[in-house]
């Protein structure tokens, strides 16, 4: 097995602190960001930590229980359960007392916390084990020297310390004591072959709120005197409100007010459904502002640019031009991608109530301390009056990186001087989004002498590029002359981060391509990877953050579990591999035709290498959703524009995956002791090449356009199935 | 405004709303009930999913006018203390990831194994084909019907 040491840069006097409650017992303040790698800058002087600053709590009663307060935002990605994991794991405590609750978000004494590409069990692994263990080992001291004896002859288990004797006190015992020591400076952590509760299932904390259907999401928050809101806003990108009539909404029963503000009227109800049905009865006049775009614009804009010359050069190794020039063969291909919404279950939401005073903002938003400060900046107000509060969210994706619904929520609130919370409809909410962009690839090979000798991806994409070390992700550093190449158009449709933004799209164009490719070598799929991979293997490119070694494991793992090339009569397998947010993640996708000849997923066997795994069962859900997700959307969701206006507005004329097209996950890890990485994300963009690729094995078809369904011609099918 | 009395996980109760008022938003805001999910509003997703006299029924498209004097259970009512061999099932498996339509989902898989108490893994597969799970946790949701439809037995 391998093993890693991650150094620590912070110096654990400044991040760690301790006080004895006044109710009994010991709280432990934590800074999660100090343990951020050089991505994240700490907000503030370190040096000058008071305990305001701190972001994460413990709380150790007089009974030894144990409330771990998560810090991070939680999306469905398993962070309030794996996080408080890490802390009990090096406190030592069983984890049957320890009470988790969500840390509350409060901007004038809480730091930054983000739940967002895949990062907080990355970022917050040193500190929490670093807090657990420092709190252990104060009791551990408190301990003995009400013993009288070195502490270092005694030892701690399941909140419990034993000394030389066999004497034993509980965590709860000395906790009084232990709150008034120093904070030590060195605290030995556990071998991870020590672990008990790392590595071990752990059930969602909110288990019992969820199937109980107690209140836990921003849409079940309450408070007294609010008000509900649904906003009208523009009916398409590039037009702005003239006028509007309010007549007849409020003429409707429950409407208490109606506001406008910019281009958006916001209806004010006692609940929910007259709010709804004021909305429907406003009537607006609106004028275009700017292009009206469509997705047929669109299409024809991105083409032209892959045919052009203008581009942004994102890495360039070697000569792809004379390695091109010097080819036997080259090989082309285009990839296309629609625009996509995020379609979290629980629609945008916020709850704002703005006083002279005071900002107190409740709901679920990815990026709270951000949002926060710009509510305040927006309002002319100072984020010292600023109070947010994080509630679960159904589902985030991405959308909830971005606080334009708490934005609405803090002005209306103003502007009405209410309490209110902001609630989008499902059609508000696919339909004032802010989308994964629609993309297209084109990626082109040259091979000479059987062997592939050159690789050039270009990148036409909307209003942004991919972003950060994506240029370099595999197969950077596997071929001698690559080069990635990137552009963009710039369209009055918001778009935005959406579940492994690009990678969602690029890993799909990449792992299908490889796919005609190690056809075109007469190559296996796997053994052409496994090739290159050789080549990227002790690279000095620090730009290089995949690991050769890694990919290699995966991809050889999954093949394993699959049994690759030996697959049953009837039974047809694709296969992709992709690193993404620091996870490595290869997959088998097995396709079957069925009685009307169309192929069916029926099951995908996954290989990830996070590291050491915090919480299998959370882990293997977050595979097996991501995968599933990535299929389905690959498979079945369109989305566009006409006339600026989206073409789909709910689940009538959007599809997404139900259980019934599901195939069964499988999913496997490769056991190390690497420090370990994220899950919400990594599974998802090798699904839709492995089953597009398993579909070309099964039909002869190879999908380049996604969604799938769309483009899969069921004549060709037949005529190869016969 | 009206009023309608019906009973809601067993006991009568009388609410003051438009009779166009879809169930879905006098359990939330009116009964204080939130169980019940809002997720589109177009009985497309099955998030606010309950039983009316037994029968699993989308509660967003279900006006309060219809259902004087019918029986209404909800992800509330399912059981005193989340006993429901669903609920401990979905328990068991760790379902949910971020759980918002596991409620509509449960009530779905409820009313269905009352009818169907021994079903085939196609049937529980087309039967929970109308409920929508975003984060796509239908590998698990498949076996906590079936591990609930085994302890029934």
């Amino acid at each position: 097995m391998e093993t890693q040491n991650t150094p620590f840069t912070f110096s654990r006097r400044n991040f760690l602190k301790t006080s004895a409650l006044a109710s009994g017992g010991m709280l432990i303040g934590f800074n999660l960001f100090t343990a951020c790698k050089s991505e994240v800058q700490p907000p503030v002087d370190i040096a000058n930590l008071n305990f305001n600053d701190f972001n994460a709590f413990i709380k150790i009663a007089d009974n030894g229980m144990v409330t771990i307060f998560s810090p991070n935002p939680e999306i469905g990605q398993g962070v309030k359960t794996s996080m408080p994991m890490i802390i009990a794991e090096e406190l030592d405590v069983p984890w049957e007392h320890v009470h988790v609750a969500q840390g509350i978000l409060d901007n004038k004494n809480y730091q930054r916390q983000v739940a967002g590409g895949s990062q907080s069990i990355r970022f917050g692994w040193d500190a929490l084990r670093q807090t657990g263990a420092t709190a252990r080992q104060m009791l551990v001291n408190a301990a003995a020297a009400k013993w009288g004896v070195d502490a270092s002859t005694c030892s701690a288990s399941d909140g419990i310390i034993t000394n030389a004797n066999g004497e034993t006190l509980g965590y709860g015992d000395v906790v009084k004591e232990a709150a008034a020591l120093e904070v030590p400076e060195d605290v030995t952590l556990k071998d991870p072959k020590d672990y008990k509760i790392i590595g071990t299932d752990a059930v969602n904390v909110d288990i019992d709120k969820i199937i109980t259907g107690e209140p836990l999401f921003g849409l079940d928050y309450k408070a007294e005197g609010m008000k509900y809101a649904v906003v009208l806003r523009p009916p398409a990108f590039g037009k702005k409100l003239v006028s509007y009539d309010d007549t007849a909404t409020r003429a409707v029963n429950g409407v208490v007010d109606v506001v406008r503000f910019g281009d958006k009227v916001a209806v004010l109800a006692n609940n929910t459904w007259a709010a709804m049905k004021g909305k429907k009865a406003l009537t607006a006049e609106w004028e275009v502002d700017s292009d009206l775009e469509s997705t047929e614009e669109h299409d024809k804009i991105l083409t032209e640019i892959l045919d052009g010359n203008k581009f942004d050069e994102r890495r360039n190794d070697g000569n792809v031009k004379a390695a091109f020039a010097a080819a036997d063969k080259v090989i082309e291909r285009t990839y296309e991608s629609p625009f996509l919404p995020h379609n979290c279950m629980e629609p945008m939401n916020f709850y704002a109530d703005v006083k002279a005073d005071k900002i107190h903002l409740v709901g679920p938003i990815q990026t709270p301390s951000g949002t926060a400060r710009r509510v305040a900046e927006k309002l002319g107000r100072s984020e010292d009056e600023v109070l947010l509060e994080m509630t679960r969210m159904g589902g985030g994706f991405g959308r909830r990186l971005y606080g334009d619904f708490v934005m609405e929520a803090a002005e209306i609130s103003n502007l009405a001087g209410q309490p209110v919370k902001v609630v989008y409809t499902r059609e508000d909410d696919m339909g004032a989004g802010i989308y994964r962009p629609a993309i297209k690839y084109r990626i082109a090979a040259s091979i000479k002498d059987g062997k592939l000798t050159g690789y050039h991806l270009k990148e036409a994409a909307i209003n942004r590029n991919m972003y950060g070390l994506i240029p370099h992700f595999f197969p950077a550093g596997c071929i001698e002359n690559y080069r990635v190449d990137t552009a963009n158009y710039q369209s009055n449709i918001t778009i935005g981060a959406w579940r492994a933004p690009y990678t969602n799209f690029l890993a799909f164009a990449e792992q299908s391509f490889f796919d005609e490719l190690a056809r075109e070598l007469e190559q296996d799929p796997v053994q052409l990877r496994i090739d290159l991979l050789q080549n990227v293997k002790g690279t000095t490119d620090e730009n290089i953050q995949y690991s050769g070694d890694r990919m290699e494991g995966v991809i050889k793992l999954a093949a394993e579990k699959a049994n690759w090339g030996n697959a049953p009569e009837g039974v047809y397998q694709g296969f992709a591999a992709y690193y993404s947010h620091n996870t490595h993640v290869a997959e088998v996708a097995e396709v079957e035709m069925d009685s009307y000849g169309k192929p069916v997923v029926k099951r995908v066997v996954v290989a990830a290498d996070c590291g050491i795994v915090v919480n299998p069962t959370g882990a293997k859900n977050q595979i097996e959703g991501g995968v599933i997700d990535g299929i389905g959307h690959a498979m079945y969701s369109d989305f566009g524009f006409a006339e600026g206006a989206p073409t789909a507005t709910n689940f009538d004329r959007y599809q997404l995956i139900r259980m019934n097209d599901t195939p069964k996950v499988e999913t496997y890890f490769v056991e190390n002791e690497l420090s370990p990485t994220g899950l919400g994300e990594p599974g998802l963009p090798p699904a839709g090449g492995a089953v597009a690729n398993a579909i070309a094995a099964a039909t002869g078809q190879r999908l380049t356009q996604q969604p799938f369904v769309k483009y899969m011609g069921e004549a060709e099918v037949q005529e190869i199935k016969g | 405004m009206p009023s309608f009395s019906l009973t809601i996980n067993g006991k009568n109760v009388t609410v003051t709303a438009d009779a166009d008022t879809p169930l879905l938003w006098v359990l939330r805001d009116e009964l204080d009930m939130v169980g019940t999910k809002y997720g589109c509003g177009i009985g497309q997703c099955g998030a606010c999913t309950v039983h009316v006299d037994g029968a699993a029924t989308r509660s967003c498209l279900l006006q309060i006018a219809t259902l004087d004097g019918k029986e209404v259970t909800t992800i509330e009512g399912l059981s005193e203390d989340g006993s429901h061999p669903l609920q401990q099932a979905w328990k068991e498996l760790d379902v949910p990831q971020c759980g918002y339509c596991q409620a509509g989902q449960i009530m779905t898989a409820a009313s269905f194994l009352k009818e169907n108490p021994t079903p085939t893994d196609k049937e529980i597969r087309e039967a929970m084909h109308g409920n929508l799970c975003r984060c796509a946790s239908y590998n698990r949701i498949e076996k906590a019907v079936a591990a609930a439809a085994g302890k029934s037995n």
